[in-house]
C-alpha cells in the first residue's frame, strides 16, 4: 500500500521524491519538492468550530455577517435581483474591464453621485474579483508601471494584503497604526511614519472599518493625514471593503476618500460588495484609479485590462448583474440602503450589549474600545493565551490575535461571551 | 520635476515640465517644477494644499486593442446588411443569436428555488463542482480519481486555470520552459508572459496541407530540454481546428514520456468538439493511462455556454494522493492573493446539471445539437466551396478540422479583403468561427473565400 507518511516526509527532507504506490503505475513524482502549504490561520478557526460538539459553542472568528440567529443572510434586494436574472439573460462574455453599468454605479458610491471626476471621465475603473482582485490588479499595475515603488501597509492589516503585494512582487513596508495600550489609533506613530517615508510612497489605507482592529481615524485625523500626504506627495490606495456596513451610511463611510479627493489626491480605490451586499462568493468588486484627465484614464484602464486578460480574461457576470440591477433601480437601491443599515445597526447594538455586559459583570478593565471601534471586527486586546482559554474552556472560537467578529455575536450568546471574556481577563 | 518614486519616460513629460508653474506651499516654500493640480472651482478649498506633481501615470501608454475582441467591435460598427461576424468565439444558433442552454436555465431556476446562501467558497472552490469536473474529465471510474491522486481547484474558466498552473510552474519549476503550438490561442502567450514562465513554440500548423505538421511537432518536442512543459489542446485546437489522430496522440505521448516532459492540456471544448464528452477527453485519458503526471485546464464557457460566469478547473494528476494534497495546498496559496476564492454561481450551475441524471442527459443532448449544427455548417460550407470553386482546389480540410474554428488558409491581406469587400469579420490569421455561421450564409461565405483566395494575394 502507500508508503507511510513519515517515510515519505523523510525522503522529501533529503530532497528526494516519495515513490508512488506500485499499483499506480506512475513514474516518480515530479512534485517531490513541493512542500505542503501552511494552514490558513483563519480557516483553521472555522474548521475547529465546526468540529466542536459543544452546544454552547460560539464562532466569533467568522468574517461574514450573521443575523441574530447566527445564520448567513441573503439580502432581500439581492433575492429580488436574482429573480429578475434567473434564466433570462444570456451569458456572453463581459468586456475585459467588466460591466460598465456596475462600474458606473460603483464609482458613484465611492466618489459621490455628482462627482466632477466622474463627469470629467478621469477615473480609470474596471470590475474586479471583489476586494482581493481589485488590490491584486492595482499591485500588478504598480509593479508594471511604477517598478521602483513600494507599498506601505498598516500594522496590523488583513493578512492577505501581504500575500497580494508579495505575489505581485512589489516590496512592502509597514507603517504604525494600532496602539495596543489604548486599543485605538497610534496617530503620532502613524504621522511619523508618513513623514519619514520617502516622498511619493504608496500607502494602503482602509477607508473605513479597519480590518482587523476596527479602529478608524477621526475626520480631523484623516484631514491631517491627507495634508501630510500632499506635503510628501504620497499616493493613497484605499481598500474600501465595508462601505455602508461600518456606520450604516455609505456616504459617511466614504468620508475619508472624499477628504482626500477634495485635497486633490489622485487616489486608487478597491471596492468590494462582499459584505455590504452580502455577495461574498460572487466575487463582485471594482478597482478605480483617479487620473490626470480622460485620455490618461482611458490608457490606464486599457492597461488594467491587459493585466486582467492573462489572469481570468474577463470578470464573472452574475455578481455584477446583481449589483447593477440593485443600484440602478431606485426602489431596490432604497431597500438595499435599509438592509445595509440594518446589518450595521445590529452590529453596533451588539457592541453596546457586549460592553454593557462586561461592565455589569464588574470587569476591572476598560471596554470602551468595543464601542469606539467600528465595523465587523473588534480588537479586544486579549492575549493569545486568553484566547486559548476562551476556546478550550468556553468553546468560543476566534483568531488568536484577540480579534472578535461582532457579526458572530447575537442576543442569544452575548451574555455567555461577556462572561467568558470576563473570566479570562479579570485576573489580568 | 517628477516624483522620486518613479521615472517618467513619456515624451510628454518634458512638455508638462515646460508648462509647470510655481506654487507657494503652506509653509511659504516655493516648489519648482510642479504642475498646478487645482482648478478655479476648488481653489479656495485647497489654498493650504501643496501642488500635485506631474501625474505618476504620465508614462502609461495606451494598450493595443485586443485582436480578437476588436473584431466584434468593428462588426458592431458596420452598417452593411450582409455583414457576418466570424470572429466571435462564442456559439450562435442558426439565427445567429447567443444561446443559453435550456438545462442551464433550469439549473438557475432550481437554484433560485433552493435559495442557497452566498457564503465564500473555500479557496479551492465548490466541492461538488470539483468532484463533478474531475469525473467528467477523467471518467468517474478512472483509477486516478479512485486513488485520490488528482488535485482539483475550481478556477476562473480556462484562463484562470492556465494562470494558476503557470504561476505554479514559475514557483516550483523556475528553470522549466513551456512549449506552445504554433499557432495557438493568443492569450496563452500573455498568460505565460505575465506569470514569467519562458516559452517557445513547436511547429503545428502546416499551411501547405492546411493540416498538422506532425513531423515538425515531434521534432520540436524532441529537441526541447528534458522536463519541459508541453501545452496541448485536448480537442478542437484553437485557432486551427486541426487535432492529432489517435495514432498521432500515441506518438506524442511516446516522445513526451521519453523526454520526461510534463503534459499540460488545455481542454476548452470537451463535448463541444465531437458531441461526445468521453470522446473529446480521450487524448487526456490516454496520457493519464500511461501513469504520467499531467496538468489539465478545463473550461465550461463553451460546452455549457457559461462564458461570463468564468467557471473552470485546474487539475493536476499526481503520482500519489499525498502529492496531490501538497500540490493542491500550493495552488491554493497562489489563488488566495489573486482572488481569494472563486465565484460561486457558475460552479453551482455545473454541479446541479451534472449531479442530476435527467439534467445531465439533457445537457449531453444539447451539446450534441450544438456540435451537430457546427458539423452541418462545415459540410454546407465545404459543399458550397466545392461547387463554386472551379479551380479544383481541395477544400476538404474544412471537413477534417473540428470544433468551433476553422483555419481557412487565408493570409492577412486576404482576410482583410474578406472584411473590406465582403463585410465578413474574422481574425487576421485566417481563422473563422463556424459557431457564428448559419446554413443560410454558407454560400455567401463561400463566394467571399473563393474571391479572397484567388483574386487577392
Amino acid at each position: 500500500m502507500a508508503m507511510c507518511s513519515r517515510a515519505a516526509a523523510a525522503i522529501r527532507r533529503r530532497g528526494g521524491v516519495a515513490l508512488a504506490p506500485p499499483h499506480a503505475r506512475a513514474m516518480a513524482s515530479l512534485f517531490g519538492h513541493v512542500e505542503p502549504a501552511p494552514k490558513d490561520p483563519i480557516l483553521g478557526v472555522t474548521e475547529a468550530f465546526l468540529a466542536d460538539p459543544s452546544p454552547d459553542k460560539v464562532n466569533v472568528g467568522v468574517g461574514a455577517y450573521r443575523d441574530d440567529n447566527g445564520q448567513p443572510v441573503v439580502l432581500d434586494c439581492v433575492r429580488e435581483a436574482e429573480r429578475r436574472i434567473a434564466g433570462n439573460l444570456n451569458m456572453e462574455y463581459l468586456p475585459m474591464g467588466g460591466s460598465i453599468k456596475m462600474i458606473d454605479e460603483s464609482l458613484k458610491l465611492a466618489y459621490g453621485e455628482d462627482s466632477e471626476f466622474i463627469k470629467d471621465k478621469r477615473i480609470a475603473a474596471v470590475q474586479a474579483l471583489s476586494g482581493t482582485g481589485a488590490c491584486r490588479l492595482f499591485a500588478d499595475f504598480q509593479r508594471r508601471f511604477l517598478p521602483d515603488s513600494q507599498i506601505y501597509i498598516p500594522t496590523p492589516t488583513w493578512s492577505n494584503h501581504h500575500n497580494i503585494w508579495r505575489d505581485a512582487q512589489v516590496p512592502q513596508r509597514t507603517f504604525t497604526y494600532y496602539h495596543p495600550e489604548s486599543r485605538g489609533l497610534d496617530f503620532a506613530g502613524l504621522m511619523d511614519d508618513v513623514k519619514n517615508a520617502p516622498n511619493g510612497s504608496f500607502f494602503l489605507l482602509h477607508a473605513c472599518a479597519h480590518n482587523p482592529t476596527g479602529v478608524d481615524p477621526t475626520e480631523e485625523q484623516w484631514r491631517e493625514i491627507s495634508y501630510q500626504f500632499k506635503v510628501k506627495n504620497h499616493i493613497p490606495f484605499f481598500d474600501m471593503a465595508y462601505q455602508g456596513f461600518a456606520s450604516g451610511d455609505p456616504e459617511r463611510d466614504a468620508k475619508a476618500i472624499r477628504i482626500f479627493l477634495e485635497d486633490g489626491h489622485q487616489i486608487g480605490c478597491a471596492q468590494s460588495y462582499a459584505k455590504n451586499m452580502g455577495l461574498y462568493g460572487q466575487r463582485a468588486g471594482c478597482l478605480s484609479i483617479l487620473c490626470e484627465d480622460e485620455m490618461q484614464a482611458v490608457a490606464v484602464k486599457s492597461q488594467l485590462q491587459q493585466i486582467a486578460r492573462p489572469m481570468y480574461s474577463n470578470p464573472p457576470v452574475h455578481g455584477s448583474l446583481v449589483v447593477s440591477i440593485i443600484l440602478n433601480d431606485p426602489e431596490l437601491k432604497s431597500l438595499w440602503l435599509k438592509e445595509v443599515k440594518g446589518m450595521a445597526d445590529r452590529i453596533i447594538g451588539m457592541r453596546k450589549a457586549l460592553k454593557e455586559n462586561l461592565e455589569q459583570l464588574g470587569s476591572p478593565l476598560s471596554w470602551d474600545h468595543i464601542t469606539n471601534q467600528i465595523g465587523m471586527f473588534c480588537y479586544s486586546g486579549m492575549t493569545p493565551e486568553q484566547v486559548d482559554r476562551l476556546t478550550n474552556e468556553y468553546h468560543i472560537y476566534m483568531t488568536r490575535n484577540g480579534r472578535i467578529s461582532m457579526a458572530g455575536v447575537t442576543t442569544g450568546n452575548v451574555a455567555y461571551l461577556a462572561n467568558a471574556i470576563h473570566e479570562v481577563t479579570k485576573t489580568k | 520635476m517628477a516624483s522620486a518614486a518613479f521615472t517618467v519616460s513619456s515624451p510628454a513629460a518634458s512638455a508638462v515640465a515646460a508648462r509647470s508653474k510655481v506654487l507657494r506651499g503652506g509653509k511659504g516654500e516655493a516648489r519648482t517644477g510642479c504642475r498646478v493640480g487645482i482648478t478655479r472651482k476648488n481653489f479656495s478649498r485647497v489654498m493650504m494644499a501643496v501642488a500635485v506633481d506631474i501625474s505618476r501615470f504620465e508614462g502609461v501608454p495606451m494598450a493595443p486593442p485586443d485582436p480578437i475582441l476588436g473584431v466584434s467591435e468593428a462588426f458592431r460598427a458596420d452598417k452593411n446588411d450582409l455583414k457576418l461576424n466570424l470572429g466571435v468565439g462564442a456559439y450562435r444558433t442558426e439565427e445567429l443569436q447567443p444561446y443559453v442552454l435550456n438545462v442551464v436555465k433550469k439549473a438557475e431556476n432550481l437554484m433560485l428555488e433552493k435559495g442557497e446562501n452566498k457564503e465564500y467558497l473555500p479557496i479551492e472552490g465548490l466541492a461538488a463542482f470539483n468532484k463533478a469536473t474531475a469525473e467528467l474529465l477523467f471518467g468517474a471510474d478512472n483509477p486516478v480519481i479512485k486513488q485520490g491522486r488528482v488535485a482539483t481547484l475550481q478556477s476562473l474558466s480556462g484562463t484562470g486555470s492556465l494562470r494558476l498552473a503557470a504561476a505554479f510552474i514559475q514557483r516550483y519549476f523556475p528553470e522549466a520552459k513551456v512549449l506552445i503550438s504554433s499557432p495557438t490561442w493568443g492569450n496563452h502567450k500573455n498568460i505565460f508572459n505575465d506569470a514569467r514562465v519562458p516559452w517557445s513554440e513547436y511547429r503545428y500548423y502546416d499551411p501547405k496541407t492546411v493540416g498538422l505538421d506532425f513531423e515538425g511537432m515531434i521534432a520540436d518536442i524532441q529537441a526541447a530540454p528534458d522536463g519541459s512543459f508541453v501545452l496541448l489542446h485536448g480537442c478542437a485546437h484553437n485557432p486551427t481546428g486541426i487535432d492529432p489522430t489517435p495514432e498521432q496522440w500515441e506518438k506524442i505521448a511516446d516522445v513526451i514520456q521519453e523526454k520526461k516532459h510534463m503534459p499540460f492540456f488545455d481542454v476548452a471544448y470537451q463535448g463541444f468538439a465531437s458531441g461526445s464528452l468521453d470522446e473529446d477527453a480521450s487524448s487526456v485519458r490516454l496520457f493519464v493511462e500511461r501513469g504520467l503526471e499531467v496538468f489539465v485546464a478545463q473550461s465550461y464557457s463553451k460546452n455549457l455556454g457559461l462564458y461570463a460566469e468564468r467557471i473552470g478547473a485546474i487539475n493536476v494528476v499526481c503520482s500519489a494522493p499525498e502529492v496531490a494534497n501538497r500540490v493542491k495546498s500550493q495552488l491554493k496559496r497562489l489563488a488566495r492573493p489573486m482572488y481569494s476564492n472563486p465565484p460561486i454561481h457558475g460552479a453551482r450551475i455545473v454541479a446541479n446539471v451534472v449531479g442530476d441524471p435527467a439534467m445531465f442527459g439533457e445537457w449531453k443532448q444539447e451539446m450534441e445539437e450544438m456540435a451537430g449544427r457546427i458539423k452541418n455548417v462545415r459540410q454546407k460550407l465545404y459543399d458550397s466551396l466545392s461547387a463554386k470553386d472551379k479551380s479544383g482546389k481541395d477544400w476538404s480540410f474544412i471537413l477534417r478540422q473540428i470544433g468551433m474554428f476553422s483555419y481557412t488558409g487565408l493570409n492577412k491581406t486576404q482576410s482583410d479583403n474578406m472584411t473590406d469587400k465582403w463585410h465578413i469579420y474574422m481574425t487576421k490569421d485566417g481563422r473563422i468561427s463556424l459557431a457564428g455561421l448559419s446554413l443560410a450564409k454558407c454560400e455567401y461565405l463561400a463566394d467571399a473565400i473563393i474571391d479572397s483566395f484567388h483574386n487577392v494575394s
